[in-house]
């Protein structure tokens, strides 16, 4: 079935896989029920652990699970899955290469009531930068799914980046997720537009406004490491200039990574996302994003910006 | 339960053995983590060749016991019991640390075999433990995990979640070690912070404790096999202890937390534990 909300269909997808899957296994800390950990608790309480406030433990004790040949998937905001617990996972998953993986739940802007506290801005820098992990960020309830599948079809510690809020799909249903890969969204072939999770569905908008004007390739950066950078080249190749989308500061994130990728074969590169800054508090998600200038306006100056100019 | 003399005998001359082999192991003239080696070297001593189901030539059995040393700063503890053990040859032990060696200055997963989890950043062992606990109970194999703490250790905050956590989980087959040897990286582990009644902390938070001198074997032994009887809650087993016990320069010596031996110093050692 279709879902609109990250979170649900982490939450599903979970619960789907534990069915056949027993080695699943799901770590809350007192977020079970906004992280959706709460659905996998229902339906299979022996191989969910409550764990309290106590991050750090939630993740060692992963570790412990893993050892025992379980797939763990420890679940919290994005703020603490890296933050609170980055020793636990450096120097125990990552180093040990083990089979733990960790939910970073309402990132970016999408908690906007919390403010700066809350607002994970520096995940995928945190994780793209520890050695052995991969770093994922789908772009809407329908490529979680799939990519919640990927993560535990291989092996190793792996970080999933998710939204809080309700959006609608710009990927199908059903399509398998390739780790590593980008995915043309849209061809194009003046300006290539890389976008990370709900900065998709705001590319898409934006090409489609421009069609008449420039034509702009919309790339789904839905692996931030591993990257395929022969594919990130190619995807550049034909177009003059690249813009960067992302929910996440412009220092370390995937516009940092697409700019590693094409360093070799360089394009002029515009990265709209959080300016090294924190965010703040908002009433609702739409209007955070256009105070930190994350819309699909904002991406429609970016493209004609960098068509203008180069 | 009585031991045998013969037993208590054997035991000795291992952990005497496992001693001599942190000294070839750490050399001369390269920092090495003698103290706290030597003052856990009778617990590890027990439990790798008394207590533990394990098996060298098949490290990976799931019917197996399992030992975590959160104290990972003396894997070379870990490596000369596992290599007296079988894991690997005792010969491999003293080229500890050298570049491309399998046996890294803390425990590595991926490099060295019979190691549980990768530890060394302090406070994280018992919480890895009790994963391994649970997931022992889940897969219903009846074997326990053992975690060796150190008394400096516990001021990190993670170890007090995992103590709060463990008994909620009723993980009888968890059994923590605490080596007391009073003394941390850089002095007196009492003037660093207030470690208050630490038995009575284990009890409030659920927890059976039992407290003995960790370089008696007998009372090891006994603490390692009442360990077995407690059920529903996990055990704490606080062992009183020496740090740099066997090596008569380095007991209770601050500056051999991770000392130096110079060429006279590593053969006095050697000597003493011969």
């Amino acid at each position: 079935m279709g879902y609109t909300n990250q979170r649900q269909a982490y939450g599903n997808t979970l619960v789907e896989l534990g069915k056949t899957d027993e080695r699943i296994v799901v770590l809350d800390a007192d977020l079970g029920g906004s992280t959706m950990g709460k659905l996998f608790e229902a339906e299979f309480p022996e191989r969910h652990f409550e764990m309290g406030i106590a991050e750090a433990d939630m993740t060692s004790v992963a570790a412990g699970l893993a050892q025992t040949g379980h797939i763990p998937f420890t679940n919290s905001f994005a703020v603490f899955s890296g933050g609170r617990a980055f020793d636990q996972i450096r120097q125990t998953i990552a180093i040990g290469k083990l089979n733990v993986k960790i939910c970073g739940s309402s990132s970016g802007l999408s908690d906007f009531g919390d403010g700066a506290t809350h607002q994970c801005v520096e995940d995928m820098a945190i994780f793209r930068a520890v050695p052995n992990m991969t770093v994922l960020c789908p772009a809407d309830a329908n490529e979680t799914v799939e990519a919640v599948k990927a993560m535990v079809e291989m092996q190793g510690p792996c970080y999933i980046r998710l939204n809080r809020n309700d959006y609608e799909n710009s990927t199908q249903e059903g399509v398998p997720f390739k780790i590593g890969e980008p995915v043309i969204m849209r061809e194009g072939h003046d300006i290539a537009l890389f976008a990370a999770g709900y900065m998709v569905h705001l590319a898409l908008e934006a090409a489609e406004a421009l069609k008449d004007k420039i034509s702009v390739k919309v790339i789904n950066v839905a692996t931030i490491k591993p990257l395929n950078t022969e594919a990130v080249i190619a995807a550049a190749a034909d177009c003059k200039a690249v813009v960067t989308a992302e929910e996440h500061n412009i220092r370390g994130g995937m516009g940092s990574a697409i700019a590693e990728a094409l360093c070799k074969n360089p394009k002029p590169i515009e990265f709209v996302g959080m300016k090294d800054e924190f965010g703040c508090s908002a009433h609702n998600y739409k209007e955070l994003l256009e105070h930190f200038g994350l819309t699909t306006k904002a991406l429609i100056a970016a493209v004609e910006k960098m068509y203008n100019n180069y | 339960m009585g031991y045998s003399d013969e037993l208590i005998r054997e035991l000795e001359e291992k952990a005497r053995k496992i001693r001599r082999d942190v000294i070839v192991s750490i050399g001369v003239g390269v920092a090495g983590h003698v103290g706290g080696s030597n003052s856990a070297a009778d617990i590890v001593t027990a439990l790798y060749f008394y207590k533990m189901k394990h098996d060298p030539k098949n490290p990976s059995m799931e019917d197996r016991d399992r030992f975590l040393l959160s104290k990972g700063h003396v894997g070379i503890l870990q490596y000369s019991a596992l290599a007296e053990a079988g894991y690997f040859p005792v010969d491999a032990l003293e080229h500890t640390k050298e570049l491309g060696s399998f046996l890294q200055g803390h425990p590595d997963v991926q490099k060295t075999p019979g190691i549980e989890a990768g530890t060394g950043s302090l406070g994280q062992g018992l919480s890895i433990g009790l994963g391994m606990a649970l997931g022992q109970k889940l897969k219903k194999i009846d074997r326990k995990t053992y975690v060796l703490m150190g008394d400096g250790e516990i001021a990190e905050g993670q170890i007090w979640e995992a103590a709060m956590a463990a008994a909620a989980f009723h993980v009888d087959n968890l059994v923590a070690i605490l080596d007391r040897n009073g003394l941390q990286a850089n002095g007196p582990t009492k003037v660093r912070f207030n470690s208050g009644d630490l038995g009575a902390k284990f009890l409030s938070f659920g927890w059976h404790v039992i407290e003995i001198n960790g370089h008696n074997m007998r009372e090891i032994l006994k603490a390692l096999d009442d360990a077995d009887q407690v059920k529903g809650v996990p055990t704490v087993i606080i062992a009183n202890t020496v740090k740099g016990k066997g090596v008569s320069f380095a007991e209770n010596v601050v500056g051999f937390h991770n000392g130096v031996l110079s060429q006279e110093q590593y053969e006095q050692a050697l000597k003493e534990l011969s």
